[in-house]
């Protein structure tokens, strides 16, 4: 991958907890839990990609999204960009991680510059505030259980 | 002994609800060779405060087999966690000195739900763990509730009941008062 500037991103080093605070996903490239959750409901889903953790993504996940992370790790971003190789660069592709609040995931930036750096021009972050439990499962949005 | 219940979470939402369980059927979850033992049912996301905690038999991170069962008798601090969680490593080093100041009264698990074990294992060589920390998996994250955000934990009665729930980083003071009422009543 080709590391430009103030994007680069260094590779977290053994026992390091990655913050990418300088990768901000504006609000346009956000999408609300809600708003998800009526495109699934109504039969739009878009794809969805969970860019988390394996373990959260087999104890629950939203249905039709592929696990595709996590993306703080270099074989998460592998994993990612594998997964969204052959996807439409300008079709809707939503990301979602929901391991942590918002400020704090490791995951969701990452992703999000990653698949901006592969060409995609609509990707968009699920806005998870505190967590997928609390943000998702808790509100009774579409959810499936199991990997 | 009076149940307190501090940060419970529920869920689903109550329209969501299932009836209650008519039967439970004891669980443990051997890491490795994927073999299960007849499970304690939960309905997924309802709160385990006054529950009998499930069961589980797991390896920690030197492989060496941990059950539950084996700390009946002492209060238990469950915590799940990963290494690329800041409030995880916040609270830890408070639960690496709450093993040590209870001197045997209260053992501390730690569960690991990272995907690799070496950034996992790093962390707790830097915050200096004293206590066992096991290898969590799906099977057990949806045994305890679900697990879907980090950290979590649980507090676990002498007689293995769940006393405490809390999600997210900013409970220690409350879990420490509950650690500290289940000794003041075992005590009596």
């Amino acid at each position: 991958m080709a590391l430009t500037g103030a994007t680069a991103m260094a590779q977290p080093r053994a026992g390091q907890v990655f913050t990418p605070k300088h990768i901000t996903i504006p609000q346009s490239a956000r999408i609300q839990p809600a708003q998800l959750a009526a495109m699934i409901r109504s039969g739009h889903a878009p794809t969805i990609l969970q860019v988390g953790f394996t373990t959260l993504y087999e104890e629950a996940h939203i249905p039709g999204a592929i696990h595709a992370g996590p993306a703080i790790s270099g074989a998460g971003l592998a994993l990612l960009r594998k997964t969204a190789e052959h996807l439409d660069r300008h079709k809707l592709l939503v990301i979602y991680c929901g391991c942590c609040p918002w400020p704090k995931c490791p995951n969701i930036r990452p992703a999000f510059e990653a698949l901006r750096k592969m060409g995609f021009t609509n990707v968009k972050a699920v806005y998870i505030r505190d967590n997928f439990g609390t943000d998702w499962i808790q509100h009774g949005y579409p959810t499936v259980k199991g990997a | 002994m009076m149940t307190r219940r501090s940060f419970v979470r529920v869920w689903p939402p109550r329209r969501h609800a299932v009836a209650a369980l008519c039967g439970v059927v004891l669980a443990a979850v051997v890491l490795g060779t994927g073999a299960v033992m007849p499970a304690q049912a939960q309905e997924q996301g309802h709160s385990l405060v006054g529950r009998p905690a499930p069961a589980f038999v797991l390896k920690d991170f030197q492989q060496k087999t941990l059950r539950l069962s084996q700390y009946r008798g002492k209060v238990v601090l469950l915590n799940f966690w990963a290494s690329w969680c800041a409030p995880c490593q916040a609270e830890m080093p408070t639960f690496a000195q709450w093993q040590s100041q209870y001197h045997g009264k209260v053992q501390v698990i730690g569960v690991n739900m990272d995907d690799e074990m070496p950034k996992a294992q790093a962390v707790a060589r830097k915050l200096k763990v004293n206590y066992p920390l096991v290898i969590g998996t799906a099977h057990l994250g949806e045994l305890y509730g679900g697990i879907y955000g980090l950290p979590v934990s649980f507090v676990i009665d002498a007689q293995g009941r769940v006393r405490g729930e809390y999600q997210g980083g900013n409970h220690v003071e409350q879990i420490h008062a509950e650690i500290e009422h289940l000794l003041a009543h075992s005590s009596r």
